[in-house]
């Protein structure tokens, strides 16, 4: 069947499988990589990216279900080439990541948790960052530079 | 210079992270390729009656099935382990027969019995489906102390009793009469649980062979390629080194679990040859659980013992090994060479005997996974150490000062040899900073909140660096442990680094560029660092052990000397000057005291224009090196948890954790904190949370995250990580090595923490709320009892 959304604010059409979820949409038939796999049970976040502005889990979505939708991956995150997103700067400058892996769907989620927070008027405290963090596992990091990061993320979104 | 050794150099690696421009195994595309799945074995232990795969290959899109005796057929050779450990008896080890498909036997579930390919992913796992099995179902064991019962199940023919082998340090008589002859004895039941290591990024393999050229490319998660081209070439017969390429691009994280060849690597390179496709595999996470090589997986006994003032005398221990359904590539070493050799922990024992038995059950094989056999040898001291303190009413942290080595080099009666360390620096540094005198006040706070508060140490020592090739060598490894570079100064003068170590999360590309950015005078944005090809770096031993700074950067500092002096023997030349006057410094070559001199890139051009060099030099400013290490170095510290358990629900919460850690020289604190961080949650996953649970027919009931605890976010606390270091004398930058450290240190101290909070020591990892529950009622009852 034909699915067509906008993909970091492109209109993109592909002729895929019925049940192709929408991880396999990104990552096989738009190519776009960075959006990981890291389980089968809907548990660790890898494949966070943001549907009509939230985040969501592609491996948990049909790619038909997004149909129509604009969606947000990690490469479509950053303004332009030169200019990061201020999540992004804030995971490097932490030292918030080590191989990687868990990168794009901790900074998809943490961008989300941030803007939500804030829309809400809610103080995005530590504590709420691991609450929040929830349903996204790293196994590099232990998470002490992944809330700091989210912390600073988050007084950079605020200013930029 | 603001980017060399010691600076928090922001990583140059991490941009391709964040925007998502990594470039991961699964993410690699080849021209045609297709898609491979396993048909595996759902019985931990069977013996295959037929097989039929006429309803896969009938299905369309299906390119073929393939089974294990066409691969024998084939000549490819069965996977090995790659440590020979003797016996007691001086026979050698007993390693079964494993063939990348299983021939005759299925020995736990997740075997693979034959390969699927097929033109996608979907098709080629129902295709897998279609694969009609006939098993007959043999009996099953799953843990080491069944297994060698008799009566047991056999699992290879080989084997007799299912013993691997059956191994021993130390002496026996002395450390039997040290502990007769004890004050005090203390002497424990001592488990060490079963681990999935979970690297984010499941394993993955992409094949091709060119039949044209007679050669075959894999791109794989590998934290060694060289020596999976090694051993796939030498061992496994799938193609001569020559025409096999092995590159492993970014690797979402390895812990030991992706150092090993598994059957689907061979499996896919062999497929490419047969269909004439490339083959593409990458697993999931299911199967992640049932085939990545675990860890850990001990069970043993241990006595302790002490004269009237409190000194060791004595330590004997017994542990039986899980090895798992088969040998895995160092699965010999991990329970024998990098286990037992540590017991003596940061003590001066005189008596120390240790025997293990390794043995073979109906379950995934185990191997190394972080830290491999010290954690085990470091939980088993530091418990029992603790323990001993509580039995003979004294101070743990005093008891343990008492005993440290305090003078270098100290001979342990088990092989090692430590070089250099202030124990009693990092137990103070880590007293002060977690605020132990105050510890007291904040128990009786606690209390007031219905709650128990207990503090406990771990005072850990590790031997990283590995490992000097002779000394292995002689203990029964088939490889050298050495590592390779080459410095590479282009015309332009800017350099590559060439290195046989692999980062998989590690950040060699910033850490590796600081020390050429040191040495050289220059900014690292000129220093590219290249690795995970076989066919760019001329070799190398890969990244585990910890070995990537002490080894894996000494081989880099032996090529730059070379550099070094190719430079200053060109500037020499050009400038008129005696060698020795030539300095390197802010991006020139100068002779000293002198306004002489030329720019760094002037020599690299110098080189290689070859214009005006010293007679009979070689043109090119590029160097090759070796590094064989001379010892293992010695990282160690004191680690310090404190918890406070809910007693009516034995909801434990770590509330504080202080490492102290002597890692030598650090060349980015920023990283090393980032790799004690990422250890201690590996390690307080073990001692809270992880576990991989067999049922008695083998079946894995932890295969997945919703039943495998991984640490999350909200399970962990932040760390305070502090550094009081001993320079290593082994090597030329003094590093001793830090990515093991956190997940080797923290377990005990978590578990001393937690058993001194319910007056309790008779407690397993993990300790999870229920597990911490059922000790308290048992403190309960026997207060009840008296
Ligand atoms: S891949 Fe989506 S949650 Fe794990
Ligand atoms: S950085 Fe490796 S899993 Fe998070």
């Amino acid at each position: 069947m034909k699915i067509a959304m906008t993909v970091n604010g492109k209109s993109v059409s592909r002729d895929v499988p019925d049940n192709t979820l929408l991880v396999e949409y990104i990552r096989d038939h738009l190519r776009l990589t960075g959006t990981h796999v890291g389980c089968d049970t809907s548990q660790c976040g890898a494949c966070v990216v943001h549907v009509d502005g939230r985040a969501m889990k592609s491996c948990t979505m049909l790619a038909a279900s997004a149909s129509g939708a604009q969606v947000t991956t990690v490469e479509g995150l950053a303004t332009s080439k030169d200019e990061l997103h201020p999540m992004q700067v804030a995971f490097k400058e932490n030292h918030g990541l080590q191989c990687g892996f868990c990168t794009p769907g901790m900074i998809m989620t943490a961008t989300d948790m941030v803007a939500r927070y804030q829309g809400q008027g809610k103080e995005l405290t530590e504590e709420a960052i691991r609450h929040e963090l929830e349903g996204n596992i790293c196994r590099c990091t232990g998470y002490h530079n992944i809330v700091k990061s989210i912390v600073d993320g988050a007084s950079k979104m605020t200013t930029a | 210079m603001s980017e060399g050794i010691g600076a928090r150099v922001l990583r140059k690696e991490d941009k391709r992270f964040i925007t998502g421009k990594g470039r991961y195994t699964d993410d690699i595309i080849e021209a045609n390729q297709a898609y491979a799945a396993f048909v595996r074995s759902p019985h931990a232990h069977a013996r295959i009656v037929s097989v039929d795969a006429s309803a896969a290959l009938a299905m369309e899109g299906v390119e073929t099935v393939l089974m294990g005796p066409e691969l024998v057929a084939d000549g490819i050779g069965n996977i090995i382990c790659g440590w020979g450990v003797t016996s007691k008896d001086g026979s050698p080890m007993n390693m079964g027969a494993w063939s990348a498909l299983a021939t005759e036997k299925v020995r736990y579930v997740g075997d693979a019995v034959a390969i699927v390919v097929a033109d996608s992913k979907a098709l080629a796992k129902s295709a897998a489906e279609a694969v009609v099995v006939e098993y007959e179902e043999l009996p099953v064991v799953v843990g080491s102390v069944e297994a060698l019962a008799e009566g047991a199940p056999q699992l290879h023919e080989n084997a007799p009793g299912n013993l691997i082998f059956d191994w021993e340090i130390g002496d026996l008589a002395p450390t039997d009469a040290a502990l007769a002859s004890a004050a005090h004895v203390t002497e424990m039941d001592i488990t060490n649980n079963r681990l999935a290591p979970n690297p984010m990024e499941p394993r993955s393999a992409i094949a091709t062979f060119n039949e044209a050229e007679d050669h075959y490319t894999l791109y794989t998660t590998s934290q060694n390629p060289h020596v999976a081209r090694l051993v796939l070439s030498a061992f496994y017969n799938v193609a001569p080194e020559h025409k096999l390429r092995v590159i492993a691009p970014d690797v979402g994280g390895g812990f030991g679990s992706k150092i090993y060849i598994y059957p689907e690597e061979i499996a896919c390179l062999w497929a490419a040859m047969k269909c004439g496709r490339s083959v593409k595999w990458t697993s999931d996470r299911t199967e992640a659980f049932l085939t990545d090589a675990h860890g850990r997986d001990h069970v043993s006994t241990a006595k302790i013992g002490f004269d009237k003032d409190g000194k060791i005398v004595g330590l004997k221990v017994n542990t039986k090994a899980n090895l798992g359904a088969y040998m895995s590539l160092f699965s010999s070493a991990v329970p024998t060479y990098l286990y037992a050799t540590l017991l003596s922990g940061q003590y001066d024992i005189a008596n120390i005997y240790c025997d293990v038995q390794a043995v073979y059950t109906n379950t995934v094989p185990v191997d190394a996974y972080r830290g491999a056999g010290r954690p085990e040898a470091c939980y088993l001291i530091e418990r029992l150490m603790e323990t001993a303190a509580r039995e003979m009413g004294v101070d743990p942290a005093a008891l343990r000062a008492k005993n440290f080595v305090k003078s270098f080099p100290h001979q342990t009666p088990v092989i090692m040899a430590y070089d250099s360390g202030d124990f009693d620096a990092n137990l103070k540094q880590a007293q002060e900073a977690a605020d132990v005198a105050g510890f007291a006040a904040r128990k009786a706070e606690a209390a007031s909140r219905g709650k128990l508060r207990g503090l406990g140490y771990s005072n850990y020592i590790e031997a990283c660096g590995i490992a000097p090739s002779a000394a292995v060598g002689s203990l029964g490894a088939g490889v050298g442990l050495w590592e390779s570079a080459e410095v590479r100064v282009n015309p332009v003068g800017t350099i590559e680094i060439l290195t046989g170590s692999h980062s998989h999360g590690q950040g060699h590309e910033t850490t590796f560029a600081q020390i050429v950015a040191e040495r050289f005078d220059l900014p690292t944005e000129n220093i590219q660092i290249v690795h995970g090809d076989t066919d760019k770096v001329q070799f190398g031993m890969g990244t585990y052990g910890s070995r990537s700074g002490a080894v894996g950067m000494s081989a880099i500092v032996k090529a730059m000397d070379k550099v070094e002096a190719k430079v200053k023997k060109i500037a020499a030349h050009v400038l008129e000057a005696g060698e020795d006057d030539i300095v390197i410094e802010g991006g020139a070559v100068k002779v000293a005291g002198t306004d002489k001199q030329m720019l760094w890139h002037e020599v690299g051009l110098a080189a290689y224009t070859a214009h005006n060099i010293p007679e009979g030099m070689e043109p090119g400013l590029k160097e090759s090196a070796f590094y064989d290490p001379t010892n293992f170095t010695f990282p160690a510290g004191c680690y310090i948890c404190e918890v406070e358990v809910d007693p009516e629900t034995g909801v434990t919460e770590v509330v504080q954790f202080v490492a102290s850690d002597d890692f030598g020289t650090i060349i980015n604190p920023m990283i090393v904190e980032g790799q004690v961080h990422g250890g201690i949650a590996q390690g307080i996953g073990q001692a809270m949370l992880e576990n991989v649970v067999y049922d008695e027919m083998g079946q894995q009931l932890s295969a997945s995250y919703m039943d495998y605890t991984m640490p999350r976010a909200d399970d962990l606390p932040n760390y305070s990580v502090h550094h009081a270091s001993t320079v290593c004398p082994g090597n030329p930058l003094g590093m001793k090595g830090c990515g093991e450290a956190g997940a080797i240190g923290s377990p005990p101290a978590v578990i001393n923490a937690i058993t001194d909070a319910i007056g309790n020591n008779n407690l397993a990892m993990p300790a999870t709320p229920a597990a911490v529950w059922a000790a308290l009622q048992d403190v309960q009852s026997k207060i009840a009892a008296e």
